[in-house]
C-alpha cells in the first residue's frame, strides 16, 4: 500500500469522527438521559392506562379534536366506564398541568415534533403549584 | 331441473316477501337515533338597544368569553359583534328619508349563521361548515389554511383575519376557550361551546335591556318564534338568499 501511515492514520480520524457521539456521550453522559416529566394529580392512573396513554395519546387527542369540533361530542367514556370532558385545557392539563415540564421533554427526549396545540390552547398558567 | 312457470313466481313472490321483511328490520327507524335538527336563530331588539345607546354589554361579553384580541389598527381588527351604522347594515333597505330613528342608532352585528352560508360552500378544506343538528356555521380552526376565501364570498364581514399574534391584545385570557393562532379567520360561533352545556350566548347572558333574544325557529313555542310572530323583522342583505339566521327589529 503506498503511503500506509497517511491512510491508516486518515481512517483512525474518520472513525473516531464518525464515532464522536457515542464518545461525546461516554464522557459527558448529557444524552443518555431519562426525561421526567413533571406531573401534578392525586389521581391513581390517567384516563387510560398509561401504556394506552404513552402509545396512543396522539390519535387519542386528535380524534377529540374532530368530534368537538366538526361533531359536537364532548364527552368521552373511558374504558372503565368513567366519563371526561374530551378538552385538552379543561381535562389532561387538569394533571398535565404544563407543556413545558410534561409534552416537551418527551417529545424533546424521542426527537418527535413539537405539537402546536399550544398556538391556540391555552396552559393553565400554574408554574407555582408544579414547584411545590 | 325442470321449473314451471307457476312454480318460479310462487318462489319469486315469497322471496321477495322476506327480503322486504329484513330490509325493513335492518333499517328500523326505532333503532336510529332521530334527533330533530334545530334551527337557532337570534331576534335583535333595537328598538331596546336605542334606549341604551353606549351600552357595549353584549360586545364586551363576547370578546371577554373568547379570547378575541383588542386591535385598534382597524386593518387587523378582530370582530365577533359589534357595530356598524344603518347604512351599512342594511343597505338594501336604506334609502334617503329613513328616518332618523333609524338611522341615528348603529345596528348590533355578528355573523348571521345563514342557511344557505356563502362561507361554507367556497371553503377549499372544509374549515368552515354548517352543522346540521343546530345549522351553527362553525369553523374549525386546526383545518383553516388562512386563504381568506370565506372573507371575500361573507357578504356581511362577519370574518376577521388574525394578522398577528392575539395573545398580546387580550387583556385577560380566558384559560377555559382558545386563543386563535396567526393565519387563521375568525368569527363569532353562537356560543356552540356554551350551548353544548345547555347555556344561552354570552351576547344573550349579558343584555340588561333583553335586546337579543334566542332560540330555536323548529320549535313554535320557542321565544324567537313569539317573537317573530308579533313584530315585523328584517334580515341582512335578503335579496342574496344566504337566508341569514339574526333577525332585527327596528
Amino acid at each position: 500500500m503506498y503511503d500506509a501511515p497517511k491512510v491508516i492514520t486518515g481512517i483512525i480520524i474518520f472513525l473516531l469522527l464518525i464515532t464522536s457521539p457515542i464518545w461525546y456521550d461516554i464522557s459527558t453522559g448529557k444524552a443518555s438521559y431519562v426525561p421526567d416529566p413533571k406531573i401534578k394529580t392525586t389521581a391513581k392512573k390517567c384516563i387510560e392506562s398509561t401504556a394506552f396513554m404513552r402509545a396512543n395519546h396522539m390519535e387519542l387527542l386528535n380524534k377529540w379534536r374532530d368530534d368537538v369540533v366538526r361533531g359536537a361530542s364532548r364527552t368521552y367514556k373511558a374504558q372503565d366506564g368513567k366519563e371526561y370532558e374530551k378538552s385538552l385545557t379543561n381535562t389532561c392539563m387538569n394533571c398535565h398541568l404544563s407543556k413545558s415540564e410534561f409534552c416537551v421533554k418527551c417529545h424533546d427526549y424521542a426527537g418527535v415534533k413539537q405539537p402546536k396545540c399550544w398556538n391556540c390552547h391555552n396552559e393553565p398558567n400554574l408554574d407555582s403549584t408544579l414547584k411545590d | 331441473m325442470g321449473m314451471d312457470r307457476r312454480f318460479f313466481l310462487k318462489i319469486a313472490g315469497w322471496s321477495g316477501l322476506g327480503l322486504n321483511g329484513i330490509v325493513k328490520a335492518v333499517t328500523n327507524d326505532e333503532n336510529i337515533a332521530t334527533e330533530v335538527p334545530k334551527r337557532l336563530a337570534m331576534v335583535i331588539d333595537m328598538r331596546k338597544c336605542r334606549e341604551q345607546k353606549d351600552c357595549k354589554d353584549c360586545m364586551l361579553a363576547c370578546h371577554r368569553v373568547h379570547n378575541v384580541p383588542e386591535i385598534k389598527n382597524t386593518k387587523h381588527e378582530i370582530k365577533w359583534i359589534w357595530k356598524e351604522p344603518f347604512e351599512n347594515a342594511f343597505p338594501s333597505q336604506n334609502h334617503e328619508y329613513i328616518s332618523n330613528q333609524e338611522k341615528s342608532t348603529p345596528s348590533i352585528i355578528l355573523c348571521n349563521h345563514c342557511d344557505n352560508p356563502p362561507c361554507v360552500s367556497v371553503c377549499p378544506t372544509q374549515a368552515t361548515f354548517r352543522r346540521d343538528k343546530d345549522g351553527i356555521v362553525m369553523m374549525d380552526f386546526h383545518r383553516c389554511i388562512g386563504c381568506r376565501y370565506c372573507m371575500v364570498a361573507c357578504p356581511y364581514g362577519s370574518r376577521s383575519f388574525n394578522w398577528e399574534e392575539a395573545k398580546p391584545y387580550i387583556k385577560e385570557i380566558n384559560f377555559k376557550f382558545p386563543v386563535r393562532t396567526k393565519g387563521v379567520v375568525e368569527k363569532c360561533n353562537f356560543c356552540a361551546e356554551r350551548i353544548a352545556k345547555n347555556q344561552i350566548p354570552a351576547c344573550v347572558e349579558a343584555c340588561k335591556e333583553k335586546a337579543i333574544i334566542f332560540g330555536d325557529l323548529m320549535d313554535p313555542d320557542s321565544e324567537v318564534r313569539k317573537v317573530l310572530s308579533a313584530n315585523d323583522t328584517i334580515r341582512r342583505k335578503p335579496h342574496l338568499h344566504t337566508l341569514p339566521n339574526v333577525y332585527y327589529i327596528m
